[in-house]
């Protein structure tokens, strides 16, 4: 057993490092610093994913007959450490980790063709349909409706927590084209253009201040049956391993790491008065930085059973629920640090384009609504409730 | 970068939780709970035998030239079966101690022995105005015309009954008083001026605290040269706590096997346990934080030859975190066993108990938490 990684390995992460610091702008770094969000504006977060689609690393997880780089486990984590350690902007998840796997694992050449290469370039910017009002955590009792009519579905409802769907070109959505003897019978996934007449889209404003998410209307929107992936009815299973994408594609130990050395250098620094030296915040930031220890070993753990081609097993199901809790530790030991600056609201956004002088110093303005924000990561991709239900069930066998 | 166990390791690991599953059933521990030796010679020449004593100690001293991996598979497998061989005491941390500190003639008088079964050692360093800082050490050592006169007091020292030698930590003295310098002696069970008063330790096994009184040595028992012992001190104390950090996973394992277990045939409202919610998000937690132990406890192992700043703050991490979470496992499998949970009359008391003693040894989370804090320079310990 050991930790280091190969010559060749070494090799590869100067390289990411290499391109990193050629083409990471000094603009794209600020505003990534100054977005209060897992998710980077798309003018920002776009401009990254061509820089890495130039270099042929648009979608890491894609193989390779589809534009992915073919990378090793390892060399996908050291991928993933870099670009926390760069402080990178956020690409398009919804398009490269969520949309892309079901369409290369479940879509027509068809469909792949035309999509994946858009996802790619980032032509294309995609929202994810699946929460609506009545259908949370309970998903699959899902109500909105594609009704077959000729070559068209007719879809009529509603989808809620669309994050970036007033940025988005395009959405993939669970839709119910029938009732089974189960809810999850009858729903199927489909590609929606979001310039489709009859879709309207209202802005949903979250406590941090920020406006992430949507609530998208349906009415009479006709889409054509061949943007349906896979067979009819089958969404579900679909949608289910496009969720085990959102819960386990994460490398989320260096980000948090990253996180947490922004929070521990504001607390040595006089902006906070050297918040650093009260021993509690000290402590609390050594329990945090334990915890990403724990998680990274677990990351590495499940990264080295893939290098040797066996299975992970149950360890990959624990990380969501600790990769929630420990952001938002993260983030609650980030107001603590802040203290009194924290009263200071800024509603203007982007925080990197104010057209004027912020109350507070700059790198002081994300960290409350970082932290208002961070109380969704325990209730998106599945609440911390449901990841619990899972682990009895898969992990304990219970 | 490869976390998967060698052939060789795999081997170990088999063997070491047959031999655990076998010898050291619930039986087993109830009648060693009584025995004033705290464990079974018999056992201990099996251990021998197994390779196991061996299997730290260099091969230039009889020893297999094993690791901290491979003490942690050993480790994790004695939490399993609660054993309390002196296995710590005398190969983890004495034949450590020697190694690190000790001059070749004294590595070739000892180590041999230990990997043989013949020498068994305790580390008496502790102090009661110390509490867990290492450096702290008031007892002194007073170079006489022939060797070493020790005086001074002892706390917490593990499996001192058992010991044929005991290595005591000392501040030297001069006739000026103290130089500041940390030395190790090797002092033998039963020399003149030594007093014990032994105890069984709370989780199974004997500990004692050890009173020096004009404790006559030769100039040869001074471990090394003299130079200060408290580096390779602290070396060898982060990296028994990497293994503790493996037995209290094996400890944790048990208890959530035990309790998920339990919870499938205890029946109560007409229905296992384990169908309601409430006990199943438990049971998530519990095993949440047994994986979370297990990767520290890998950690520190993996740590345990770094350079002694990353060393120190892996080892503190684990030693915090595993404390952390080895306190909730040990009082969930309590609670969920229900009213059996607290009696004698199941296992799952002398596994709780042998957690609460782990989470005290060499300091608990509070102060692990504060040393990393430290050695982080974030704040003073």
């Amino acid at each position: 057993m050991d930790l280091t990684f190969s010559a060749e390995e070494r090799a590869f992460e100067q390289e990411v490092r290499d391109y990193i610091a050629e083409s990471l702008t000094p603009e794209m770094k600020r505003a990534t610093a100054l977005t209060p969000s897992v998710f980077s504006d798309p003018d920002i977060g776009m401009a990254w994913q061509r820089a890495l689609h130039r270099k042929g690393w648009g979608a890491p997880g894609w193989p390779v007959e589809h534009g992915g780089p073919d990378w090793t486990p390892a060399q996908r984590w050291i991928f993933e450490a870099e670009c926390a350690r760069a402080g990178v902007p956020n690409v398009n998840v919804m398009g490269v980790k969520m949309v892309g796997p079901v369409i290369i694992g479940f879509g027509s050449p068809e469909q792949q063709n035309f999509y994946l290469p858009r996802i790619l370039s980032g032509e294309d910017y995609w929202c994810q349909g699946y929460s609506e009002p009545g259908s949370g955590s309970d998903l699959s009792s899902l109500k909105t409706r594609a009704v077959r009519d000729g070559d068209d579905y007719v879809i009529n409802g509603t989808k809620i927590w669309t994050t970036h769907a007033h940025h988005a070109n395009r959405m993939f959505a669970l839709v119910r084209t029938s009732d089974g003897a189960r809810q999850q019978d009858g729903i199927s996934f489909i590609l929606i253009d979001m310039k489709t007449p009859g879709i309207t889209t209202r802005p949903i404003l979250t406590i941090g201040g920020d406006h992430e998410v949507n609530q998208v209307f349906f009415d009479d929107v006709r889409v054509p049956v061949a943007n349906r992936v896979g067979e009819e009815g089958k969404g579900w299973t679909y949608g289910k391993y496009l969720l085990e994408f959102e819960r386990g594609s994460g490398i989320a130990s260096a980000k948090l790491r990253e996180a947490l050395k922004t929070i521990t250098d504001l607390a040595a620094s006089d902006v906070t008065g050297r918040a650093i030296e009260d021993p509690d915040i000290a402590m609390r930031m050594s329990e945090v930085e334990v915890d990403i220890d724990a998680l990274e070993m677990t990351e590495l753990r499940v990264l080295s059973a893939l290098q040797t081609g066996q299975n992970p097993g149950a360890v990959s199901s624990l990380i969501k629920l600790r990769v929630s809790e420990i952001r938002q530790a993260v983030t609650r030991l980030g107001v603590d640090v802040i203290g009194q600056d924290g009263l200071a609201v800024e509603p203007a956004r982007p925080f990197y384009r104010l057209n004027h002088e912020p109350a507070i110093p700059e790198e002081l303005l994300p960290v409350v609504p970082e932290y208002l924000n961070g109380r969704a990561y325990t209730i998106f991709g599945g609440s911390s409730e449901i990841q619990r239900d899972i682990i009895a069930k898969m992990v304990l066998g219970l | 970068m490869d976390l998967t166990l060698s052939d060789e390791q795999r081997l170990l690991r088999e063997s070491a939780d047959r031999f655990v599953a076998e010898t050291f059933t619930s039986e087993h521990r109830k009648k060693a709970v009584n025995d004033p030796l705290g464990y079974s010679p018999a056992i201990w020449k099996q251990f021998a035998e197994l390779g196991w004593l061996a299997l730290p100690i260099a091969e230039a001293h009889g020893g297999l030239g094993g690791g901290a991996i491979e003490i942690g598979l050993l480790m994790e497998a004695f939490g399993r079966g609660l054993v309390s061989e002196p296995f710590l005491s005398t190969v983890v941390i004495g034949a450590a101690l020697v190694a690190e500190c000790g001059t070749e003639a004294q590595k070739q008088a000892i180590l041999p022995r230990v990997a043989e079964g013949a020498l068994t050692l305790a580390f008496a360093h502790s102090e009661r105005a110390a509490r867990f800082d290492l450096a702290h050490v008031d007892t002194t050592a007073t170079k006489t015309a022939d060797g070493w006169r020790l005086n001074g007091s002892k706390v917490a020292v593990l499996d001192g009954a058992a010991a044929n030698q005991i290595i005591v930590s000392a501040r030297v003295a001069n006739a000026n008083g103290a130089t500041g310098k940390l030395a190790l002696f090797l002092v033998p069970a039963g020399a003149p001026g030594l007093t014990s008063r032994d105890y069984a330790r709370l989780g199974g096994g004997r500990g004692c605290n050890l009173d020096l009184r004009d404790v006559q040595l030769p100039a040869d028992a001074l471990l090394g040269d003299g130079s200060d012992a408290l580096p390779a001190i602290e070396t060898v104390v982060d990296r028994a706590m990497a293994a503790l950090g493996a037995e209290a996973v094996g400890i944790m394992q048990t208890l959530l096997d035990t309790t998920l277990e339990y919870t499938k045939i205890r029946k109560q409202f007409g229905r296992p346990l384990s169908a309601n919610q409430v006990i199943r998000h438990r049971l998530a937690d519990v095993a949440m934080q047994v994986d979370e132990a297990r990767s520290m406890a890998l950690r520190a192992a993996l740590m345990a030859n770094a350079e002694p700043a990353a060393r120190s703050r892996a080892a503190s991490g684990a030693k915090a975190k595993i404390g952390k979470c080895a306190r909730f496992v040990a009082e969930q499998a309590v609670q969920l066993h229900g009213a059996m949970g607290v009696t004698e009359e199941l296992d799952i008391g002398a596994y709780f108990k042998r957690l609460l003693a782990f989470d005290t040894l060499f300091g608990g989370s509070a102060h692990h938490y504060r040393r990393h804090a430290a050695l982080s320079g974030r704040a003073h310990a």
